[in-house]
């Protein structure tokens, strides 16, 4: 093997000790589980908040099915709050959970871990992040609590409508939401901050860029994303929020509600959707690129080999992150924008596809003749590529504008983002819980549990989502109360309807598994001892696990390798952790 | 759409500029490191605070690009009726660039290791930036006063948003400010107080840059057309004459 093969003019010796950094180490129960700056503290806080406010949003799709597979026999559920459910499961799921979970839960436990780090760099306001998040998710779900409930403006707010009469939850819940949305953003950047620079600069010694396991490269750019994307949301939120408070009028146009001419005038609800989806689109990246990531990590881990084509892999990632910042208006073709914008925006959609799909050759290129344990973080990385191919391709029916308009707000959208910003993250979310679990609490989760698990929520939700396209192109519109009495719907797609409402009632029932595993496993899960699946990454070389405040012990970890050594031939073993130096291999 | 194509330009460069230093090309998977001989990680040589605040600045730019695409969007739009610009604003500014040169000449004093020079430079520095929110504070009473209203008008609620946008950040800036100088006045060693210095430093010339910005664009929507404005200059640059 050819040694260190470095550029000498640009050859920087790292010093011979890293420095090491003073940790706030916590004196009493308050400041070790409650404020606590250790990032893993803060990883585990931010993941049960995420999925505590997700099963909320998941009963809010129940009640939302219940309507559309039953129409009328649900008296509970009126036209309102029908709306309100949607909105609010729509900007849970994308906000508050996926994002919170991919960048706070699993940045923060992983990014120090895996490259060699004893914390964050900034732990205080690591920690102010996450008290800022949970402020944002209690003010959000406050507004379950007003008298007329949240707000129903749909997840994306659309002016004028969000904050007019007659939109449910005009008076209070939109306030609360753009409140809540604000208040995230300015959590988000305390953290951002702490995942950019940790990356940056918090690396032990030898671990370069192009070391750092596909994990990080994922959630690192994503933050960057996130980091200038969500401004934008955050500029849209304030000024929405002075249109409803202080009856400004940056969105919102003349109007006549109710025979009454309203004191609005002359803003325009477009610009509202120009900063809406300047924010919106990179965000189905800020949860797909980390969910790239942790995929080919898993992948590679449980199939025995290393990842196909890392560098492809690392610009794939760049590049989908710099293209994510000029598709926004393909969200907007039936805005009434010029059509030659649509054509612009067409053609950067479909280049999107490129790396992506390098992506998944790449995945199913490592998996050739691959050693392929079926664990259940594999079996779900395999749902994750086939669901994955399965969105992104309806992904190219939408991104042609001649397919779009017809197709717009129609069942097939709600199936195509559900499929590829829905079931696919989730499945990286759970196969990467089942994969990390044992170094979080050192027992193994319950594998038959788990498969269970694992086929019920897998098929189920093709279940759900297969016949929703085929609903979707009858022409049936997405965010209608009932469409039971409408002339061009077929009993047939009534039959469907109810079909996905079952369906999506027993994979939200099976999720109690999960849950009811992750709470057996803490006690009664087999012991998982430190590297329970035999991986390279530097957190599975952690001295204890789990891993003690600072993570290393003394002695900082040195990286010697790229974190892909899998069955090196000649090597002892059929892994060698990236700390594992040459002599070490080669005397064995 | 100019600022944020501008920004994005400008963001999308350092980005490149940072990626073409990072050896994108090597083939880790060959390069297996000796024993005791490490790479280095290719991490700058700047402390991890200094990146933080950069990363930050990149969010407020971000920020303030974003209210300025939306302004000069929404100023077409037909509605658009400018405000007279108060003249405080010209000494408002005056402030706020004496705060940022008070700053500077506080830092060319820590690193020169003197303590008594830093604490006037801080001093004055906070002092100055108070009295640039006072001043702003006063323009906004002007305005109401003479009947430009918040909500009366799109060029009003822009000229009060942005206004209070850019002072609530000085105003957050005003607490590191603030610890810093309360340290400096306790005594605590100048060696210590360099980088908390250096950093407000770039803070603050970063929002008065923000700043000048800010105002040339609310000079531009006082009086809507571009031809108005440098007739504007012309006539401020004749006066100064």
């Amino acid at each position: 093997m050819a040694d260190v093969a470095l550029g000498k003019e640009n050859y920087v010796p790292p010093p011979a000790e890293v420095e090491d950094v003073e940790l706030p180490h916590a004196h009493s129960w308050w400041t070790r589980y409650v404020f606590c700056q250790d990032a893993k503290v803060i990883a585990i806080q931010y993941s049960l908040t995420a999925i505590a406010i997700g099963l909320v949003a998941l009963v809010l799709s129940w009640l939302m099915r219940l309507q559309l597979g039953f129409p009328g026999v649900f008296s509970f559920i009126d036209s309102s709050q029908y709306l309100q459910f949607i909105t609010m499961h729509g900007m849970i799921m994308v906000i508050y959970l996926l994002t919170a979970l991919f960048l706070g839960g699993f940045g923060n436990y992983l990014i120090p871990l895996m490259l060699g780090a004893r914390d964050m760099v900034f732990p205080f306001v690591n920690m102010l992040s996450y008290w800022i998040y949970l402020l944002a998710v209690l003010v959000l779900a406050a507004s379950f609590f007003l008298p007329e409930g949240p707000t129903g403006a749909g997840w994306t707010l659309y002016p004028p409508q969000a904050i007019l009469n007659g939109t449910p939850g005009q008076g209070g819940g939109i306030i609360l939401m753009l409140a809540s949305l604000a208040l995230f953003i300015i959590g988000f950047t305390m953290g951002g901050l702490n995942y950019v620079v940790t990356v940056l600069q918090g690396r032990c010694r030898g671990m370069t860029l192009m070391r750092m396991p596909l994990t990080v490269w994922g959630i690192f750019t994503a933050t960057v994303l996130a980091l200038l994307a969500f401004p934008a949301l955050f500029v849209g939120a304030v000024m929405l929020l002075l249109d409803r408070l202080l009856g400004t009028s940056f969105f919102m146009p003349t109007l006549i509600s109710m025979g009454e001419q309203l004191k609005y005038g002359g803003g325009s609800p477009i610009l509202f959707q120009h900063l809406f989806w300047f924010f919106g689109h990179p965000e189905v990246y800020i949860v797909a690129l980390p969910a790239f990531g942790v995929v080919s990590d898993l992948i590679a881990t449980h199939a025995r080999k290393n990842i196909f084509g890392y560098r492809m892999m690392v610009w794939a990632i760049v590049i989908i992150g710099a293209l994510s910042f000029v598709v926004l208006a393909h969200h907007m073709y039936v805005s009434g924008m010029n059509p030659y914008f649509g054509y612009f925006f067409a053609t950067t959609t479909l280049i999107i596809a490129v790396p992506t799909a390098i992506k998944v050759y790449n995945w199913v290129l490592t998996l050739w003749r691959g050693n392929i344990h079926l664990t259940l973080p594999m079996l779900f990385s395999l749902a994750f590529i086939v669901t994955f191919v399965n969105g992104g391709l309806t992904g190219l029916f939408l991104g042609n504008v001649s397919v779009d308009v017809p197709l717009s707000d129609t069942m097939f959208v709600v199936a195509h983002f559900h499929m590829v910003m829905g079931v696919a993250p989730i499945m990286v979310i759970f196969g990467a819980i089942y994969h990390w679990y044992p170094k979080i609490t050192g027992h193994m989760l319950n594998e038959t549990l788990g498969k269970i698990h694992f086929w019920i929520t897998f098929l189920g939700a093709y279940a759900i989502f297969f016949p929703m396209h085929y609903v979707g192109l009858m022409g049936i519109p997405r965010r209608y109360f009932d469409v039971s009495d409408m002339n061009f719907v077929p009993p047939s797609a009534h039959d469907l309807n109810a079909f996905i409402t079952v369906m999506a009632l027993i994979v939200g029932v099976a999720q109690i598994i999960f849950l009811f595993n992750l709470a057996w496993s803490l006690r009664y899960g087999k012991e998982a001892g430190g590297n329970p699946w035999r991986a390279t990454t530097l957190e599975w070389q952690t001295p204890e696990t789990p891993p003690g405040h600072g993570n290393w012990g003394k002695e900082l970890p040195v990286v010697y390798r790229w974190a892909y050594d899998y069955s090196v031939p000649g090597a002892k073993e059929d892994f060698i952790p990236q700390n594992v130096p040459p002599a070490a291999v080669r005397a064995a | 759409m100019v600022f944020v194509l501008l920004f994005v330009a400008i963001i999308a460069a350092i980005i490149i500029w940072w990626l073409s230093r990072q050896r994108l090309f090597s083939k880790p998977w060959l390069e297996e490191g000796l024993a005791g001989e490490v790479p280095g990680t290719g991490a700058s040589h700047l402390p991890a605070a200094k990146i933080g605040l950069g990363v930050f600045l990149a969010v407020v730019g971000s920020l303030f690009a974003l209210f300025l695409s939306a302004y000069l969007i929404r100023m077409d739009t037909g509605d658009w009726r400018p405000l007279p610009v108060p003249t405080v604003l010209w000494f408002n500014t005056g402030l706020l660039i004496l705060s940022s040169v008070a700053l500077q000449w506080a830092q060319v004093n820590a690193r020169r290791g003197d303590l008594e020079g830093a604490q006037t430079g801080l001093l004055a520095a906070g002092v100055l930036a108070l009295a640039f929110l006072a001043g702003q504070f006063v323009a906004w009473r002007q305005l109401d006063a003479t009947g430009y209203y918040l909500a009366s008008n799109p060029a009003n609620t822009f000229f009060y948003v942005l206004t209070a946008l850019h002072g609530l950040h000085l105003l957050g800036g005003m607490v590191a400010l603030g610890r810093t100088t309360v340290k400096a006045w306790r005594g605590v060693p100048v060696a210590k107080l360099r980088m908390s210095i250096e950093l407000c430093t770039v803070y603050w010339h970063f929002l008065l840059l923000i700043w000048l910005i800010v105002f040339g664009l609310l000079l531009l929507g006082a009086d809507a057309s571009l031809a108005n404005f440098i007739e504007f200059c012309t006539s401020v640059i004749k006066g100064a004459r």
